[in-house]
């Protein structure tokens, strides 16, 4: 460091952050390895579902999931698990691990598609609005006050009946739109708490623009938490998935979705639960696997920013 | 104090107009006629007609100056009237109300009542087996979608056991048992996820609290554990959980509205659902308003509530 000039010295800065970057790369396989057992197992399960609903479509003997067998007397309708039918069959005759498989995939592209939105339009926004403060805030944070007034689940059907249009598409813009108020508020309460560090300052204080600023230095910062936070919502989005559809007001129908296999195989619990049972176990298994992962993200989070400060 | 307060207010007033716009506009923007809704098609080749019901409606004003009729009445307790039945909504709506409160109370009560010991036992015991099968059993409640618990327990409870009736509603008017009966299920199944959010959250404030040199001076000084953990403990501990029951309202509301489905139950969820699949603007719009204003107050009483609580809060004010 010789004659001290603002561009070498912001080298300088960006520098150690790298190697920052490397120090907590290596962390985080230190932090992997001391992953619990049950952690480890929760976090397997969620990938095998990801990756079920990702390939069904070249899984091996995997039937179709609306092919009825028994039309063309192939296969017994409320089947128990059997060669064929591993899970047995429901009470049209298809077969329930192809349809729970297929039904992962609508409740993964729903939830995946808001958390995208979320974590995109509602980190940035939440970031802009704490970092910015002032006139920008107050205007950002009137928007989410007013959105966060309608609870979701209403405001989802207000929606729905005046569009008037059903399917995942729609399903999936309509979330995507509702989502980004929740986000936008985390993001903005972490913004305002990250705009007070030193490192910030520091930034300010060497004459970096405000949009560098706001996009090398708070948003790097803000989405860790926001991640965690994307995680738990994964799991809320993957019930409220489910909820919609077996009240009738998210996948039509035929298409195999876990609320829609709840809803239909109902009337069939007195004499074979397996239909209904194994959507639901599926479900519950998934969140749950999904919030014990965030669980462990949170507290290693904890851990992290308490050595910090 | 005042002041705080009275921005508060002004802020209440504010996103609740700013959410009637909102909802109204929506509600009128989108493609779809009123008429539609109003008669059926084959009578809508009578313009005569349509034009004279047009009128009766007020369709023919400027978007801007109906809101502001709508507003106007709807502030003085009018939402409108149905599209579909033609009758007031308020009128409609009104005998449900204490249907849809009373499920929402009895099931935050009932979680406040399980989770808060739960949540204390589990911070004083904290790593112990206690500890870890509160913590896990809470991590369940929050994974099991409410109608699924809710088929669950009309399948054993109600079709196997015949402990308490699958559907229904009995109001407390007409028998006292009959309501506790009609309400169980249906209460159970909005109250386990509420009772795991907030048992996590007393626990991980508790936990936070307990760690205070303040209680080190009271163990000192002798006080016994429960005394400490009730009196001293709770209070700091309780600001988080107040702020989410408020704003878990908006979780319970939807909870409600899907839970007096599945139970078929009279309330305000039951009619929402029958406006939608009606597409009945009129009532989705006046429901939407109603609740949201609702939502609105209760987390602004809450607001004042944590004033009341955290003197802390109180000076810097």
């Amino acid at each position: 460091m010789s004659t001290v000039e603002f561009p070498s010295t912001e080298v300088e800065l960006s520098t150690t952050v790298r190697s920052i970057d490397r120090l907590d790369r290596e962390r985080l396989r230190g932090r992997l390895a001391r992953m619990s057992w049950y952690t480890r197992i929760c976090a397997s399960w969620v990938v095998l579902i990801i990756a079920a609903a990702i390939f069904a479509d070249f899984i091996p003997g995997l039937p179709d999931p609306n092919y009825q067998g028994f039309l063309w007397g192939n296969d017994k309708i409320l089947e128990p698990p059997s060669r064929d039918h591993w899970l047995g069959t429901d009470g049209i005759s298809r077969d329930n691990l192809a349809r729970v498989i297929y039904g992962a995939r609508v409740s993964l592209i729903f939830a995946a598609s808001a958390v995208a939105s979320g974590l995109l339009f509602g980190g940035v926004i939440g970031s802009v609005a704490g970092f910015m403060r002032g006139k920008v805030d107050g205007a950002i944070g009137f928007g989410i006050d007013v959105m966060l007034a309608m609870p979701g689940l209403v405001i989802y059907i207000f929606f729905i009946t005046m569009i008037g249009k059903f399917g995942l598409v729609w399903m999936c813009l309509v979330v995507s739109a509702l989502v980004i108020a929740p986000y936008a508020r985390v993001a903005r309460a972490n913004a305002l708490a990250i705009s007070n560090r030193e490192f910030v300052t520091a930034a300010r204080s060497i004459g970096t623009n405000k949009a560098r600023i706001l996009f090398r230095e708070v948003i790097p910062n803000v989405y860790p938490t926001l991640f965690a936070y994307a995680l738990v919502s994964m799991g809320v989005l993957i019930i409220l998935e489910s909820t919609l559809s077996f009240l009738g007001i998210g996948m039509p129908i035929p298409t195999s979705s876990w609320g829609n296999m709840i809803a239909e195989s109902r009337r069939d619990l007195a004499i074979n639960p397996w239909p209904l049972v194994w959507p639901a176990l599926t479900l519950i298994l998934t969140v749950y696997s999904i919030n014990v992962v965030a669980d462990w993200i949170r507290k290693d989070m904890a851990a992290r920013t308490s050595a910090l400060s | 104090m005042a002041r705080l307060i009275t921005a508060r207010l002004v802020r209440l007033v504010a996103v609740l107009l700013a959410v009637s716009f909102l909802t109204f506009m929506m509600a009128n923007l989108l493609p779809g006629d009123p008429i539609d809704a109003l008669i059926p098609i084959e009578l809508q080749e009578d313009q005569e007609f349509v034009a004279e019901l047009r009128e009766e409606w007020g369709l023919n004003d400027p978007l801007l100056v109906r809101y502001g009729r709508w507003l106007g009445n709807a502030v003085q307790g009018d939402l409108g009237r149905s599209y579909i039945t033609g009758r007031p909504i308020m009128d409609e709506i009104a005998p449900r109300l204490p249907i849809t409160g009373q499920l929402m109370v009895v099931s935050i009560g009932l979680a406040l009542l399980v989770a808060v010991p739960l949540g204390v036992l589990s911070a004083y015991r904290e790593g112990s087996r206690t500890d870890q099968s509160v913590t896990g059993g809470a991590l369940l409640g929050i994974s099991t979608p409410n109608f699924l618990l809710g088929i669950f327990l009309i399948y054993f409870l109600a079709v196997k056991l015949q402990w308490f009736p699958a559907v229904g509603w009995v109001r407390i008017s007409d028998s006292f048992t009959g309501n506790l009966k009609s309400m169980a299920l249906p209460v159970v199944s909005l109250a386990v996820a509420e009772a795991a959010v907030f048992t996590r959250l007393v626990r991980s404030d508790m936990i936070a609290t307990l760690q205070e040199n303040y209680i080190l001076s009271a163990r000192a000084k002798g006080l016994r554990d429960r005394f400490i953990l009730f009196r001293h403990g709770l209070r700091p501990s309780s600001l988080t959980l107040i702020t989410v029951v408020g704003l878990n309202m908006a979780s319970l509301i939807g909870g409600t509205v899907v839970l007096e489905r599945l139970f078929a139950i009279p309330g305000l969820g039951w009619r929402f659902f029958g406006a939608f699949f009606q597409r009945d603007y009129m009532m989705i719009q006046g429901i939407t308003m109603l609740i949201a204003a609702f939502y609105v107050i209760i987390n602004a009483v809450v607001d004042f509530i944590y004033l009341a609580i955290d003197p802390r809060i109180r000076r810097r004010a």
